[in-house]
Formats: structure tokens, C-alpha cells, sequence
């Protein structure tokens, strides 16, 4: 009895087992079920986005950087390379401890000065926190080798070998061929709009100024990518694919650095500019701007002090000058003034003026005087520029009319930018009624016109245009556009693409008056010349202008007293020449701040220029044109912004 | 002679279940070698391993259930005994204390109770009338939340909840009433909330990321997110063995441990899954026929549970893996990279095959 109903108990209890097992199998089937079913949600449906997905994890484009052209001179002479050059740079969001703590410690390892921690501070401020930026850069070998070493102790500091760009020649030149600098937020905005911003995937710099800045679509070439397979930490595993990157184009440039560093050390401590263009061709040989900076400063973050003392210099190295600088012509203005009223049919020879050392307008008691007391006696109009004789040029102005006047000496390039190959060009002023009328809301005065005559007043103009007005004169009002590439060479296969000459404007002009003119400037450097100490030992014959512009008005009968005024009110240097007279080949100007007087001052540096240019002399080392200006400093003249 | 002493060898070893066994592990050790980066190191340690835990079960395959029932309740003191040392010794790794030092080794007192916990249960039931109490299962359950209770506080979620799970599928098989089971899931979701209190921040960000992995990619749920690419850009027929994308670049994390599913899924595809499920089919149905043929209450309600248990494990790691369950840190059994849980299933299985096989022993 006991052992059946055991037995049954048993049966029931297996039974009931086996039903609770069933069920757990029927789970089991359930959850396989559901498992299978995303499977297929997962490895069959949704099997493009994934697969898609995981391309995308694998797969990532890594830019390769160009190489950027290189500058160099006429003659092959190097003014901007790429030299590799190892730096120390931190990724902030890499940094375990804090940024500054870091430095800290890497401070003990190599020297990292207190400029180096400013630029970084600025450098820090532009960039995101993912982005690498150089603690310092230009480590030597021995630096480097010493951070490695040390490597594991600083999370997100990298010693890396990059291309720099490297100035070579420092200072020379440095307002035309300019610098490069890391890209800011400007910079990529300006990029977006243009539509290259792909092309800087991969680039930290740009060109910032001068040629640099101009050219930029040629020097910086077109970056290349990589198609690499990476792991999950970021690292390369293998490249799949690559599209090489074309290296920027070469900049040949029509400069000469020997002339250009003549034409510089020329200067001394004066400040000033110089142009000089070839004027059958419109090359520009040299390009001053004193006092120059070293671009290299600015290649990865000018430091902060650095910065401060370019900036805040009241020699205001930072200025380009000779497209920036406006000056008033002065004298330098005349002989265009004079080949206006020739063109005219006003003052044709036998004309000439009694000089009695003053202009007076008719009805009018004011007295326009002539820089020479007493006059020059009787001035026709070759004489009137030799010896500069203003009250020949007061009359011509007031005869010709400012309209007249103004729409002449346009042609040659005043009161418009020449349109040279680099930005930022200031046009100069040609005042007229209406340009008064319109500024200042006032109507034009009879007097006004005459001191355009003598290129004061209103009138302003850039050294430039001053350099290329006096090459198109030179080449007989055939205006070629001015330029300093004179061509491009892929850096590919080493083409060199000639930049073609443009004839900007060919002004017709009667060849005789033309002629007229020229025997005027000629006599400039020949005895009664205003200039005739220059010319005395040339073997060459020039042509040429000198010219003074003031800086602060004269009041009417107060005795001008050079002495008395601070350095920095004196007035302008001027001069302008081209040489050899009879077959132009360079045309200079050449303006000199606070030089005083044209001939004394701003003729002697052109006058080595051309020197070198025909005949290869060179100047004794050291030794500038001119006598460096007293050093009294009271105050800069109002001058104009550096857009950095 | 040698044909005696084999056949005397494998007396307890049932060839179906041995069978299926050895085929997953062989499946085990290529995706290993892919998963480790083909790393020769890993695979003989986990051949080592493999040996172990194989010799182990042959050992539980040759002792009689009625001595496993003997050493039911000691194996469980002693192990809630360790668990507790735990708590108050124990070493702390990752956050969690879960190691205890003992002399040169170090040993994880939670996988002890793995095996024991079903074991006790399995015993306890056994030992009472056919019709079981309301107060039995009581105390089942009071039993069963002391060492489940013990091992969340390390934290280990995973194993506390397997370790539930193993002891509850012992209650339900011993016949716990429907009605209780019903009353059961209502009392949880009422719990729920209150749960959700006492978990860990991890935990639960680990279960809020399980419905939204997106909500933080690059953190919690990047593991989910990359389990998901992985699988899914797998495909119908995976990219091949060794050329999985994203376990051969290491953006799958924990690829040979927890996440190894996702390693198989892409370089094997859907077919590849489907026959490893097939595999897991197999073992846990020779399971529940072991489970279904037993013959005392202990053995039945022990191979039940051990089976079940093993389906728990599977369902729950490719699960996870899958992103349909939260990310709990389980491995996948037989396959995941690691000898402690290996050593603990075979040593199941061990146990499955001696109920198998010394079934007539029970009867006579």
C-alpha cells in the first residue's frame, strides 16, 4: 500500500515536474525566439546603417599638408623657405594635470621663458582644446631628445617635426614678402566664403601680410589626404589610400635682394620708403620700407612683448610704407604739373616769368611765397624745374584750373592705387571741388589751386605711386602695370610661368613737350640744379626731382626755423629719379621722414641705388647715404593703422 | 584491455552532451583567437583552463548525487561563511569587492555558490513532503536572498542575479503555485521603483542607457553601441573569421570577456549566430531530458536548475550584447574568455552527467 502510494506520489510528482520543465523549455524556445529575431532586426534589416556605421569608425581622412612655395629674388636668392624644425606642443584636453602644472614640470627639463608661456596663453585663446599648440618651437636636438626621455610623464605633450616657414634673410624686405601666421577665426571665415576651406584641412597657417597674404592661393598648394584605417584610440593602422599633396608654387620676384639690402642700409636710422621700378616693364627692383621687422617673430604667435614693442614704436616699423605712407608730394609733383600745362598749350618755351619771389592772385593781397627770397630772376619752364621755382608753378595751377589739373596728373597713376600685388594699397588724394564739397562741405577756393601747383594742400600720394608716376614719365606715358612676381614656378616639374606685362594706360603726349620736361629734371643734378651736388660726380646722366613737404603748416610770415622744430615736425625728404636719362632703365623714389631737404637727404640714397644698378658700384659697408637725423623725438606724425 | 579501461573512463560521460559541449568550446577558442588579436598567449591559457575545468567534470560526472546531496548544506555555509569574510576582508578591484585572499591564492567565494545554492534548495525540497509548503518556499527564499543579498552589496549585479535566478528555477520546478508566481510579478512591480532606489548610480545608468545607449555614446552606452555596429555590420554571413572590423580595431571593448558575442555576431553573421544558437539548443534541451529523466526529487530539481540556469547565462549575455537587456556583466557561457566561470558550468554539467548516468544505482 504504502510503497503504490509512494509510487503514485512519485508518478504525480514527476508528472508535475515534467510540466514545469516543459514550461521551462517553452522559455527558453520564447527567448531564442526573441534573440533570433533581433538578430535579424540587427544583421539583416538594419545591415546598410551598420555596415555604414562601422566604415565610418574605421575609416578616416587624414589631410596631408602641402609643402608652401618658396620666395626668392631674380636671382634665386631665398627670402621665404620650409625648414623642418622640432617643436613641443600640448593638446589641452590631453592634459591630465593642468596646463600650467605641465609647463611647470617641462620648465624644468628645458628652458621655457616667460614669452614662451604668453604666446602660449595667446595661442590657447584661439584654439579649441583639442587642438596641439607649441609650448616652443625650434628646439635643438639635445631639447628634444631630453623630452622624449621623459615622455610618459606628460600626458598630451608631443615633441613634433614640422615644416616652418623660415625667413632667412630676417629683416630684409620684410613689408613685401611679409609672414605667414596661424589661422584665426578671420581667417576661416574668410576661407568658408571663399570656398577653400577644405584646402586648410590640416593647415594651421596662412599668409597674413605682404606677398605672403597676396599670393596665398599659390604658395599654399592643395593639401592631399589619406584614406587610413585607424583603431579605436584614434592611431593609423594602414593607409588604404592616398592622394599626395601638390606643393605651393614658387614666387620668382622681379626684386633684387643685393639692391633691395643696398637700397635698406641706405637708410641709416631714417626713416622713410623707396620704390624702384624698371619702367619698361613696370618690375619693381627694390622695396623699402624703414624701419623694417623680422617676419619670423610672427610665424607661430608673435610673444606678447615682442608684439608691444613693433606696435606701440613710434617709429612704426609695422607700417608698409611706400603703399600705406601718404605724403604730400611737395615738389616732386611739379614736373607732372608742368607737362599738364605744355599739353595744355600753356608755357610752351619762349614763355618765361619775371620771379619776383611771390604770387599773388588777382584781387588778392596774400602773397604765395617762393622758397627762394627774392626769386630766380627770369624762369622758363625748363628752369622752373631745375630750380624748383614755385611761383612759376602757382601761376600754371590757377591758369590751368584744379579740374584740369587733377584729370592730367591721374594718368599717371595719382589718387588711385597702381594696383601692385599687394593688399591693403592706399589711393592717394587728388583734391577737387567736388571731393571738397563732399568731405567737408565747402566750396573750393582759388587759393587752394595754387598750392596744388607746388603739390601741397590736399594733395596726397603713396611713395608708389610717386616711383611709378616718375617710370611712366620716364617711359614716355606707356603706363606698365607695376609688379613684384615677375613669375610663378610650379613647384611640381619646375615651370616657370612668366607673369605677363600689362600695359596699364598709354597717355598720349606730344613727344616734344615730353622732352621738355625730361631736359628739366636733367638739369636738376647739373650745376644750378637744386641738386647739383648729387649729380657732380656721376658717370651716368639722371633725371630727377627734389621735393620737401611739410609737415606742419607755415604760418604767413613766420620765419621757418629748422632748428627750432622737434625732429619729427621737419619736414619730408623727397626725391624722385630715373636713370640713365637718355634709355631709362630703373626709376626710384625715394621719401625720407623728416629728412628736410629732398636733394641733401633722399637724393644720396638713390643716388647708391642706381650706382649699384648700372654700374655694380657698392657702397663702403656701414656706412648710410646720410647723417642719421639728431634724436629728438616729440611726437609721430598721425599715421595709419596695422590691420593685424 | 584498453578498450575496458577506456569504456570504463567514460562511463559517466553522456556522449550527446559531451558531444555538443566540445563543439562550442572548439567554436570558443577561433573566436577567442580572433577576438585576443590572434594572440597565441590567450589561447593556451585557455586551452589550460578548458583542460581544467573538462577534468573537473569528469570528477562531478563520477561522484553520485546522493554524496552531492550529503554536501548540500555544508558547501552552502561555508560559502555564504566566505561571502561574508568577503564583505568584511575582501580585496577591492574595479570598485568592487568581490576577491578574498586565502594563503597564495585568491578566490571568488560568489562562484562556490553558483553550484551550491541550486544544491541546497535542491536538497531542501527534497528532504519535505511532495506537497510543499507556503512556509517551505519561505524559507527556500530566505535562503536564497541571504547569499543574493550579500553578493549586489560587493556589487556584482550579474552574479547575484544568476545566482537568483538558478535558486528561484529550483522553487518553480519544485512546484511553487502559480498563483504565488502571478502574486510575485505583481509584488515586483510594485517593488520596482524601490528597487530602482537601492541600486547603484552605475546600475541604473547602466539600465537608462540600455533604453537610450545614445544618451551618452562615448561612455555608458558606447559599449552597447559598438556591440550593435558590430553585430549589424555583420550581416547575413559576417566578414569572415579574423576580419572583423570592429574587434580587430578595438573599438569593441571587452571583446574576449563579456562582449565576445559581438566578435562571433560580425565576423560569423546571422548564420554563424543561428548555429551557435543551435549549439546552446542542443545542450540545454540534453539538459532538460537529463532534468526530465531523473529520478530523485534532488537530482531532477539540481540538473533542472542547472540547465535553466545556463539558458539564463546565454539569454542574458547575448542579450546585453544584442542591446535588447542592460549591460549587467555577464559572460557568455563556454565562449567568454575565463576559467572561474568555466571551471563552475562544466563542474554543472559534471553533475548533470552523473545524474545521467547513475540513474540505475538510484532505483536498485
Amino acid at each position: 500500500m504504502r510503497s503504490r502510494s509512494e509510487l503514485k506520489n512519485y508518478k504525480k510528482e514527476q508528472y508535475d515536474f515534467r510540466i514545469r520543465l516543459a514550461t521551462g523549455g517553452l522559455l527558453v524556445l520564447i527567448c531564442f525566439g526573441i534573440l533570433i529575431s533581433r538578430f535579424v532586426f540587427l544583421q539583416f534589416s538594419k545591415y546598410d546603417y551598420f555596415q555604414t556605421m562601422a566604415e565610418n569608425n574605421r575609416i578616416s581622412l587624414v589631410p596631408i599638408v602641402p609643402n608652401r612655395g618658396l620666395i626668392m629674388d631674380r636671382n634665386g636668392v631665398v627670402l621665404a623657405q620650409n625648414s623642418f624644425v622640432y617643436t613641443l606642443e600640448i593638446t589641452p584636453a590631453k592634459v591630465e594635470k593642468s596646463v600650467e602644472e605641465t609647463i611647470d614640470e617641462l620648465a624644468k627639463l628645458i628652458e621655457i621663458t616667460s614669452n614662451d608661456r604668453k604666446r602660449l596663453k595667446k595661442l590657447r585663446s584661439q584654439t579649441h582644446s583639442f587642438e596641439s599648440v607649441p609650448i616652443r618651437t625650434h628646439l635643438n636636438e639635445e631639447e628634444a631628445a631630453k623630452i622624449a626621455v621623459h615622455r610618459f610623464r606628460f600626458p598630451g605633450v608631443e615633441i613634433r617635426s614640422r615644416l616652418f616657414r623660415q625667413y632667412p634673410q630676417g629683416e630684409l624686405g620684410s613689408h613685401l614678402i611679409g609672414y605667414i601666421g596661424r589661422i584665426n577665426d578671420r581667417d576661416l571665415e574668410h576661407l568658408k566664403e571663399s570656398g577653400d576651406l577644405s584646402n586648410y584641412k590640416g593647415s594651421d597657417h596662412i599668409g597674413k601680410s605682404g606677398l605672403e597674404q597676396y599670393y596665398e592661393s599659390q604658395l599654399h598648394g592643395i593639401t592631399g589626404f589619406q584614406q587610413v584605417e585607424t583603431d579605436a584610440g584614434g592611431h593609423a593602422v594602414r593607409t588604404l589610400s592616398s592622394t599626395p599633396p601638390v606643393p605651393g608654387n614658387n614666387l620668382i620676384l622681379s626684386i633684387d635682394s643685393k639692391l633691395q639690402r643696398i637700397a635698406e642700409e641706405a637708410f641709416g636710422n631714417y626713416r622713410g620708403a623707396l620704390v624702384a621700378i624698371e619702367p619698361s616693364t613696370g618690375e619693381v627692383l627694390a622695396y623699402v620700407s624703414k624701419p623694417n621687422f623680422d617676419p619670423n617673430l610672427f610665424v607661430d604667435g608673435i610673444d606678447s612683448e615682442s608684439w608691444k614693442e613693433l606696435n606701440e614704436s613710434l617709429d612704426k616699423p609695422l607700417i608698409n610704407r611706400p603703399l600705406r605712407g601718404i605724403y604730400p608730394p611737395g615738389s616732386t609733383f611739379k614736373p607732372f604739373v608742368a607737362l599738364a600745362g605744355l599739353e595744355a598749350g600753356k608755357r610752351a618755351p619762349p614763355f618765361s616769368i619775371s620771379d619776383p619771389g611771390f604770387f599773388t592772385l588777382p584781387g588778392n593781397t596774400h602773397r604765395y611765397r617762393d622758397w627762394k627770397a627774392g626769386g630766380h630772376g627770369m624762369v622758363d619752364i625748363r628752369k622752373a624745374i631745375a630750380v624748383s621755382c614755385d611761383t612759376f608753378f602757382y601761376g600754371l595751377a590757377v591758369e590751368l584750373g584744379i579740374e584740369k589739373l587733377t584729370d592730367f596728373v591721374r594718368h599717371f597713376g595719382f589718387g588711385k592705387p597702381s594696383g601692385i600685388d599687394l593688399k591693403g594699397e592706399m589711393g592717394g588724394l587728388l583734391p577737387t571741388p567736388e571731393w571738397k564739397a563732399r568731405r567737408f562741405k565747402q566750396k573750393w577756393f582759388p587759393g587752394e589751386t595754387v598750392i596744388v601747383g607746388i603739390g601741397q594742400g590736399y594733395t596726397l600720394v603713396t611713395p608708389m605711386q610717386l616711383a611709378q608716376a616718375t617710370a611712366i614719365l620716364a617711359n614716355n606715358g606707356r603706363a606698365m602695370q607695376p609688379h613684384l612676381v615677375s613669375s610663378i614656378q610650379e613647384n611640381k616639374e619646375g615651370r616657370i610661368h612668366p607673369v605677363p606685362l600689362v600695359v596699364s594706360d598709354q597717355i598720349v603726349l606730344n613727344p616734344k613737350n615730353v622732352e621738355l620736361i625730361k631736359q628739366g629734371m636733367m638739369d636738376v643734378t647739373l650745376p644750378g640744379g637744386t641738386a647739383a651736388r648729387l649729380g657732380a660726380d656721376a658717370e651716368y646722366l639722371m633725371a630727377s626731382k627734389t621735393g620737401t613737404a611739410q609737415v606742419v603748416g607755415i604760418k604767413q610770415n613766420e620765419k621757418y626755423n629748422e632748428s627750432k622744430m622737434a625732429e619729427r615736425h621737419l619736414d619730408h625728404a623727397l626725391f624722385i629719379t630715373y636713370a640713365p636719362a637718355e634709355d631709362p632703365k630703373i626709376a626710384i623714389a625715394v621719401i625720407v621722414e623728416n629728412g628736410k631737404h629732398g636733394g641733401s637727404t633722399a637724393g644720396p640714397i638713390a643716388r647708391r641705388v642706381m650706382d649699384y644698378y648700372l654700374l655694380g658700384k657698392e657702397p663702403k659697408p656701414t656706412q648710410p647715404a646720410v647723417e642719421p637725423p639728431s634724436a629728438v623725438i616729440e611726437q609721430a606724425p598721425e599715421e595709419h593703422g596695422h590691420d593685424e | 584491455m584498453m578498450n575496458k579501461l577506456l569504456k570504463h573512463f567514460v562511463k559517466h560521460i553522456d556522449g550527446f552532451l559531451m558531444g555538443s559541449l566540445i563543439a562550442t568550446i572548439l567554436v570558443a577558442l577561433c573566436v577567442l583567437y580572433s577576438a585576443s588579436g590572434q594572440s597565441m598567449d590567450k589561447l593556451t591559457s585557455q586551452a589550460v583552463n578548458i583542460t581544467v575545468a573538462l577534468s573537473l567534470m569528469w570528477i562531478a560526472a563520477n561522484i553520485p548525487p546522493q554524496h552531492l546531496e550529503r554536501i548540500a548544506l555544508p558547501a552552502y555555509v561555508i560559502g555564504v561563511l566566505l561571502l561574508i569574510a568577503v564583505a568584511l576582508f575582501g580585496e577591492i578591484s574595479h570598485g568592487a569587492r568581490r576577491w578574498l585572499h586565502i594563503g597564495v591564492a585568491k578566490i571568488q567565494p560568489s562562484e562556490l555558490l553558483k553550484i551550491a545554492m541550486p544544491m541546497l534548495l535542491a536538497w531542501y525540497f527534497a528532504r519535505r513532503d511532495s506537497l510543499s509548503t507556503m512556509k517551505d518556499y519561505l524559507v527556500g527564499a530566505i535562503l536564497l536572498a541571504v547569499p543574493v543579498g550579500l553578493i549586489m552589496k560587493q556589487p556584482d549585479l550579474g552574479t547575484s542575479l544568476m545566482i537568483g535566478a538558478s535558486g528561484f528555477y529550483v522553487l518553480f520546478l519544485a512546484g511553487l503555485s502559480w498563483r504565488l508566481l502571478l502574486g510575485a510579478v505583481v509584488s515586483v512591480g510594485i517593488m520596482a521603483p524601490i528597487l530602482w532606489s537601492m541600486l547603484h548610480d552605475y546600475q541604473r545608468k547602466r539600465i537608462e542607457i540600455l533604453f537610450d545607449p545614445y544618451q551618452d555614446p562615448l561612455g555608458a552606452g558606447y559599449h552597447t553601441i559598438q556591440a550593435s555596429i558590430a553585430l549589424g555590420s555583420g550581416g547575413l554571413a559576417g566578414k569572415g573569421w579574423l576580419n572583423g572590423t570592429q574587434s580587430q580595431l578595438d573599438f569593441l571593448p571587452e571583446r574576449t570577456t563579456d562582449f565576445i558575442f559581438a566578435v562571433f555576431g560580425e565576423e560569423f553573421g546571422l548564420l554563424g549566430n543561428l548555429l551557435l544558437l543551435l549549439l546552446f539548443t542542443l545542450i540545454i534541451g540534453r539538459g532538460l531530458v537529463i532534468a526530465a529523466q531523473a529520478q530523485s526529487t534532488f537530482s531532477r530539481l539540481l540538473a533542472g536548475s542547472i540547465t535553466l540556469t545556463f539558458f539564463t547565462y546565454v539569454f542574458v549575455n547575448i542579450g546585453m550584447v544584442s542591446g535588447i537587456l542592460p549591460v549587467v556583466g555577464v559572460p557568455l557561457p563556454l565562449i567568454s574568455y575565463g576559467g572561474t566561470s568555466l571551471v563552475t558550468l562544466l563542474l554543472g554539467f559534471g553533475i548533470l552527467m552523473s545524474i545521467h548516468t547513475h540513474k540505475k544505482l538510484v532505483t536498485s
